[in-house]
């Protein structure tokens, strides 16, 4: 069991994360205060051009050869460790951000890393392989991500998330289960522009990391749900679906429903989506919440085992597992949408709809 | 009739015991034994069986079906001194084939105790916090594809439609076994549960007897080193075709029917004179190379209009790295068949000791083709001794597509694992075409029972995907973090790919 919340302002007006502790501090029960984060969007608007790393680590040991290789495979244009407060958290992580662009010019690169995204995320992925207590939490532009292992308001606090100003956002609040507490552990996980919280558990993780690692993606924070932010960024990205075809990946229509169907290029396109994608199809309860640069989106499993529940009010969007946290961001919510298992709901930035390929 | 024994070694391990109260002296039981185990004498003024002691396999056919339950069928203690090198089977062995000077041979899977991975593996279950799923409420779905899959939906789009590819209702096919090896009645059954069950058959190297052409849509028909039966027809009807390389009981060498068996409906399906000898050669005479596998590859797709090639291997040492080189060679389902694999007829000497366990073979190859990028491209069947839907969920969570099964088909219709299919005189009609005995399997019978092994597999794998949670089996397959193993060692869990049950 996990609580998740996600707040959105279609024009891109900015605040800093109170609400978003608010909505996830209700659902207190549904954490056991080994794991809470938040991922905020539009946070660093003077540097927006750079990929923003948020690079976490065990000791100064680990941090320093963080740093020597970032320094080594990228241009860092301005680097600084992220404040924290430390007063309720005793023993933590050390946490530092680096503003970067790719240092290597694309004719140089590794095969697969031509695109400064895949440079990116090469890079990343190794640095989390071979960096021993170093690990990337975020890596995308104008947007990071903060977690740890406390309560939802012991690491609001820790990171001092008063004082970002971001017009998406993102909580968790996390009752680890089948994987360890741990720093890394804790959601969101974050890959590029896409960040996701889950509540549930992936029964089908072990083939979807592996088919992850033949695309190039290892698994390192020994978390089920990491796999689902990188599924995204393959489907969507590398392989160019839309959003709606990539949730079709991920929470497929029952073979049954597909073979009912009228024979027409939709039930082509499912069955090739369904045989293609097979050991990227995600099975077990879930209910994923997904930033990006565009918007956001939540996603539920197939007999929908897990809650989701979403709410408009003006340019907001708001998404809980619990309709009272909804409230709780927004007394004033006029429409209250419950999708159905498997249904995804979406939230663009206005400026954003007509060019996003949903 | 006394039956001298004047050799050394013939007699049996096993004897019919006859209940003399119950018996009414019907003679049954001397006509259901092919081997010539049982005779009549009279006795008094009734007449009883007697055991030849010479001949007996425990085939169970005359117990099954005397009609008055008057017989069993006992292991016969052989009174030699114990030997920790020498066993019975041993001396029997050398006795044997001092007798003949020929090559010992054997039928069905290898009995020697070698590892069965299988029973060192065990299943992970859905506890509190990740429901398990009932397949009594839920769907469950078990559609599988076979075939080359485009690696992403451009290439996809690119490629046009799924047409080529194999549905399976479920991942399990029928293993090929040809038509002289097995009996007429019982490949019609086989090819009928196929159709009926939304599965795939695999023909053997028998050529396709003009009944089962009705079938062939569901029939990957076999182009082996005999050709046997392959013509310009033989090359159209089927759903799909498999070149034949090796066999896991017999990895490295061919294929021999003896001419006796080589009677008129064989001769005429095999396309060879009745009463000749059907040699299959060891290589594939126009197969010296990969790139020779190649041409044959591309010749068959299109001479049959490009339907989809599968290429069967016996599991060897290096199959990861002959199965890459087969699906880059344009095949688009790998075969592996492990060294527990049954045959028709084998050299003890060849099933016994060649090859290697279908688990490591598989594990190896799934593990290759994804690190080489190109699992997408061909689907993986394995076969060797799947005993049960247990095996098969196992296989498929080692990163198994589809599971074959033939020592099991004969199991469902009678066999009790004698070990004679060799014999051509097999009791229940099953590895047999001499037409008086054959007769026994019937067609609807073998067809039922197969279709409700194949339902009852269908539910038990259900049940397994449930408990953990899963209720596809797409997401079951290739899955091995469902899988732990059990008193295996470092080795044994890095070849498998898969963690100590506790981890």
């Amino acid at each position: 069991m996990c609580g998740i919340v996600g707040l959105i302002n279609s024009n891109r007006i900015k605040e800093n994360g109170t609400r978003i502790k608010k909505g996830i501090h209700l659902m207190n029960d549904r954490g056991n205060g080994l794991g809470a984060g938040y991922a905020a969007y539009g946070i660093y608007p003077d540097y927006h051009d750079f990929y923003a790393l948020h690079i976490m680590s065990t000791d100064e040991k680990s941090m320093d050869r963080a740093k020597q290789y970032i320094d080594r495979w990228f241009n860092i244009e301005h680097d600084s460790s992220i404040p924290v407060w430390s007063g309720k958290i005793i023993d933590h992580p050390l946490f530092h951000l680096f503003f970067v662009k790719p240092s290597l010019p694309p004719g140089e690169r590794g095969s697969g890393e031509e695109s400064d995204d895949d440079y990116v995320v090469s890079k990343c992925m190794e640095l989390n392989k071979t960096i021993d207590g170093a690990y990337t939490c975020s890596n995308g532009k104008n947007m990071g991500v903060f977690k740890g292992v406390g309560t939802p308001l012991d690491i609001y606090d820790f990171f001092q998330l008063d004082n970002y100003e971001g017009y998406s956002w993102l909580g968790h609040n996390r009752f680890p289960t089948n994987t360890p507490g741990w720093w890394g552990g804790a959601h969101p996980f974050s890959i590029l522009e896409w960040s996701i919280v889950h509540n549930g558990e992936i029964s089908s993780y072990g083939i979807n990391k592996r088919y992850l690692e033949s695309f190039g993606y290892f698994c390192q924070l020994q978390t089920d749900s990491e796999v689902i932010a990188y599924l995204i960024d393959l489907l969507i990205r590398q392989h160019g679906l839309s959003i709606t075809e990539a949730t079709t990946v991920l929470a497929p229509p029952y073979w049954s429903t597909i073979e009912r169907m009228e024979e027409s290029e939709e039930k082509d396109k499912l069955t090739t989506l369904r045989v293609i994608y097979e050991q990227a199809m995600l099975n077990g309860p879930f209910a994923v919440l997904t930033t990006f640069d565009a918007g956001m989106f939540s996603l539920t499993d197939n007999t929908k085992l897990r809650p989701m529940t979403a709410g408009r009010h003006n340019d907001y969007t708001y998404f809980a597992s619990e309709i009272a946290s909804l409230y709780e961001m927004d007394n004033d919510i006029t429409d209250i949408v419950t999708p159905r298992a498997g249904q995804p709901i979406t939230a663009l930035f206005n400026e954003e709809s007509a060019g996003v390929n949903l | 009739m006394e039956q001298r024994i004047d050799q050394p070694g013939q007699y049996s391990n096993f004897q019919p015991v006859f209940d003399l109260e119950l018996c009414d002296g019907c003679g049954e039981c001397a006509v259901q034994c092919t081997f010539n185990e049982i005779r009549i004498e009279p006795r008094g003024d009734r007449k009883i069986p007697v055991a030849n002691r010479q001949a007996c396999g425990a085939c169970h056919r005359c117990e099954v079906m005397c009609p008055r339950r008057a017989i069993y069928i006992e292991e016969k203690p052989l009174a030699l001194r114990k030997h920790a090198v020498w066993k019975a089977a041993d001396l029997k062995r050398v006795h044997y084939q001092s007798s003949s000077g020929a090559v010992n041979l054997t039928g069905f899977g290898s009995d020697k105790d070698l590892p069965t991975y299988w029973d060192n593996l065990v299943f992970n279950a859905c506890q509190v916090t990740n429901p398990s799923i009932d397949p009594q409420r839920e769907p469950m779905e078990t559609v599988t594809y076979l075939g080359r899959k485009a690696l992403s939906r451009q290439e996809a789009i690119k490629s046009g439609s799924n047409g080529s590819l194999i549905k399976l209702k479920l991942p399990v096919v029928f293993a090929p076994m040809s038509y002289g090896s097995i009996s007429l009645n019982l490949q019609k059954a086989i090819a009928r549960t196929a159709v009926e069950k939304g599965l795939i058959w695999y023909s053997g190297e028998g050529g396709l007897h003009e009944d089962l052409y009705p079938f062939a849509g569901h029939a990957v028909l076999q182009v082996a080193s005999g050709r046997f039966g392959v013509n310009p027809s033989y090359l159209k009807v089927a759903r799909a075709y498999q070149i034949k390389i090796g066999q896991g009981a017999k990895p490295g060498i061919g294929g021999h029917l003896p001419g006796e068996k080589v009677l008129s409906g064989i001769s005429q399906t095999r396309m060879i004179p009745e009463g000749s000898d059907a040699i299959s050669p060891a290589p594939q005479h126009d197969i010296y190379s990969i790139e020779d596998l190649r041409l044959l590859i591309y010749a068959i797709k299109e001479a049959s209009g490009y339907k989809p090639v599968c290429v069967k291997i016996a599991a060897v040492n290096n199959s990861a790295a002959i199965a890459s080189g087969i699906v880059r060679a344009g095949a688009d389902m790998v075969y592996i068949d492990g060294f527990r694999g049954g045959s028709g007829a084998t050299p003890s000497i060849v099933r016994d000791n060649v090859g290697i366990p279908a688990e490591l073979a598989l594990a190896a190859v799934d593990q290759r083709l994804r690190e080489e990028g190109i699992r997408n491209q061909a689907s993986i069947i394995i076969a060797g001794g799947f005993r049960n839907s247990a095996d098969v969920m196992k296989a498929i969570a080692l990163g198994a597509d589809a599971v074959a099964i033939g020592s099991t088909v004969l199991v469902t219709c009678g066999c009790h694992g004698c070990q004679r299919c060799h014999s051509g005189k097999c009791p229940w009609g099953i590895t047999t075409n001499d037409p008086e005995i054959s007769k026994r399997l019937d067609e609807d019978w073998a067809f039922e029972r197969l279709s409700n092994l194949i339902d009852g597999w269908s539910h038990e794998m259900k049940e397994i995907m449930g408990l953990n949670g899963i209720y596809d089996i797409g997401s079951f397959r290739g899955n091995r973090l469902i899988l732990r193993g059990v008193g295996l060692s470092e080795k044994e869990l890095d070849i498998l790919g898969i963690k100590h049950a506790g981890e």
